[in-house]
């Protein structure tokens, strides 16, 4: 059973055009240089509408996780117990990225956590940014 | 600065419930006909003496105008359907105040009715387009509000270190509760040994940290002060009540996950009435989740940040602690009425008539609603 895949719209296709490229890219504001994560049409923090993606390191740290051993729907229910962890990106305090940590035991995460991302092909040719331990010491 | 011009101008006189259970067999529509007219008839009314109605839903329930039709309400002045969540348990009540206080009714009826376990469950995830904020959730598997309140509490703990023994404090004591409430869906006792030994839903919540779904309805009715005094139970005022939030509304970018919308609501709410934590005598906070509960008497100032997990085991929140909290078992045990069973409680402590669970003496109420990013809180008192 596949997860389920973005539909992009406008405003997001530039950053999910680069994850199926396997780049990690974030929206961010010309004016102030804020970054902005989900991507917004306006900047919350100048109102500047001068906005672009730009890439990043796609490294960051866990700033929470939960562990999920209740899902309904079959393709999560097959893979569970399965982590979700919002991800601070080191670019920005407060930058997060919702994502899995697949490759950890799930007893094994832990909340500051260093993690890198990688990419996972949810259907061939769609990828979502997917986070891993880091491998840099 | 803060005003609150409509301190003590109306009242609670009526509140009603129908049978909390898993499968009504019945519509929602016959729940919330029953559950009103419950609250009328305790408010010593009838239908032909209400001219107003709020209710609030997630599409999962009945409209005002097509309510009061049934409950045979001879003409509608005012009337408010509201679209969202637990936030508007107590802004629905807020809304009658307001709605009578400016005299654009004399008497409303709030409801909340919903067939949630055998019709529409809130733990569901609904069907989706993978647009909007989907996109950035849906391919992670991480879908209904049981997630989001798990990852919010991660950070308590990672913070604070608060405990799974914390969290099941505030199940078990609400269970506890339950167990005096004849209402309640569950009043068989937990322990904390089956507490910490029942299933995770979504770590770091077992199945006892999440409310329970249930089928019912139940109802208030909110006139005027100068009315309440003629009716047949001790008014309960409305003395004031805040709602509101911060920063950005999202569950995954919300700034601080350690502390929710009462961290703004709560001080206005003081401000406004003139009171602190201190002041009040029960407390019904809105339960959807252990955590939600636990951060919220943090945000409103009943102990500092970071110590709710402490405060909770303490017994503070029991019937004969310092601050008895969701003293009919809340939506943990009671069940999830969406929050609008908090206040139907709240006014029930301060008429006397809780029976077994009465919190003795009790003046002053607080009642929350929502959690997370958003929500409300308002107090009761009688004089
Ligand atoms: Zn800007």
């Amino acid at each position: 059973m596949p997860k389920p895949v973005p539909a992009p719209s406008e405003l997001t296709k530039p950053f999910w055009d680069a994850v199926d490229s396997r780049r990690l890219v974030i929206q961010r504001c010309q004016g102030c240089r804020r970054y902005h994560h989900p991507p917004v049409e306006l900047c919350a923090k100048c109102l500047s509408s001068d906005l672009a993606f730009e890439p990043v390191s796609g490294r960051g740290s866990i700033y929470s996780f939960t562990i999920t051993h209740d899902a309904r729907q079959p393709a999560f229910a097959e893979i569970q117990p399965y982590t979700v962890a919002v991800v601070e990106l080191e670019e920005q305090p407060g930058l997060y990225m919702l994502s899995n940590i697949p490759g950890v035991p799930t007893g094994d995460v832990k909340s500051g956590m260093p993690v890198e991302v990688t990419f996972e092909e949810v259907v061939p040719g769609r990828f979502i940014p997917q986070f891993q331990p880091s491998r840099r010491r | 600065m803060s005003r609150n011009p409509i301190e003590d101008k109306t009242a609670v006189v009526g509140i009603g419930w129908t049978e909390i259970t898993r499968r009504s067999g019945v519509s929602v529509l016959s729940l919330a006909a029953e559950a009103c007219l419950a609250a009328i008839g305790d408010a010593g009314l009838t239908p032909k003496d209400v001219d107003g109605l709020v209710e609030y839903q997630a599409n999962d329930s009945v409209g005002a105008l097509e309510l009061a039709d049934v409950l045979g309400v001879p003409a509608v002045n005012w009337y408010t359907d509201i679209r969202g969540g637990g936030d508007h348990a107590v802004s629905s009540v807020a809304l009658a105040a307001m709605a009578v206080s400016s005299g654009a009714c004399d008497t409303c009826v709030v409801y909340r009715a919903l067939n949630g376990r055998s019709g529409h469950r809130f733990g569901a995830a609904k069907p989706s387009t993978m647009g909007g904020r989907d996109q950035w959730v849906l391919p992670y598997g991480y879908m209904v509000p049981p997630q989001w309140f798990a990852m919010w509490a991660r950070t308590h703990m990672a913070r604070y270190g608060t405990t799974h023994e914390q969290l099941g404090a505030i199940a078990v004591n609400q269970r506890r509760n339950a167990t005096m409430n004849p209402r309640a869906v569950f009043q068989k006792p937990i322990s904390m040994e089956d507490y910490l030994s029942s299933r995770w839903i979504n770590e770091p919540f077992h199945i006892y940290d999440c409310t329970v779904e249930v089928d019912a309805a139940c109802a208030v009715v909110v006139t005027s002060a100068e009315r309440a005094q003629a009716l047949r139970h001790k008014p309960v005022y409305i003395k004031g009540f805040a709602m509101g939030s911060f920063g950005r509304p999202s569950w995954e970018q919300w700034a601080d996950m350690t502390e929710m919308y009462s961290k703004h609501v709560g001080e206005m709410l003081w401000r406004r009435t003139g009171l602190t934590a201190k002041d009040i005598d029960v407390a019904e906070v809105y339960d959807c989740f252990t955590y939600s509960m636990m951060c919220q008497l943090e945000d409103y100032g009943f102990c500092a940040k970071g110590e709710g997990g402490p405060f909770v085991a303490s017994g503070a929140i029991a019937l004969e602690g310092e601050i008895p909290v969701n003293t009919h078992g809340g939506l943990l045990s009671e069940g999830y009425i969406h929050g609008l069973n908090h206040s139907c409680e709240a006014v029930s402590q301060l008429r006397g008539d809780a029976g077994q669970r009465q919190v003795r003496g009790a003046q002053t109420a607080l009642v929350t609603s929502g959690a997370g990013i958003l929500g409300g809180g308002i107090v009761y008192h009688t004089k």
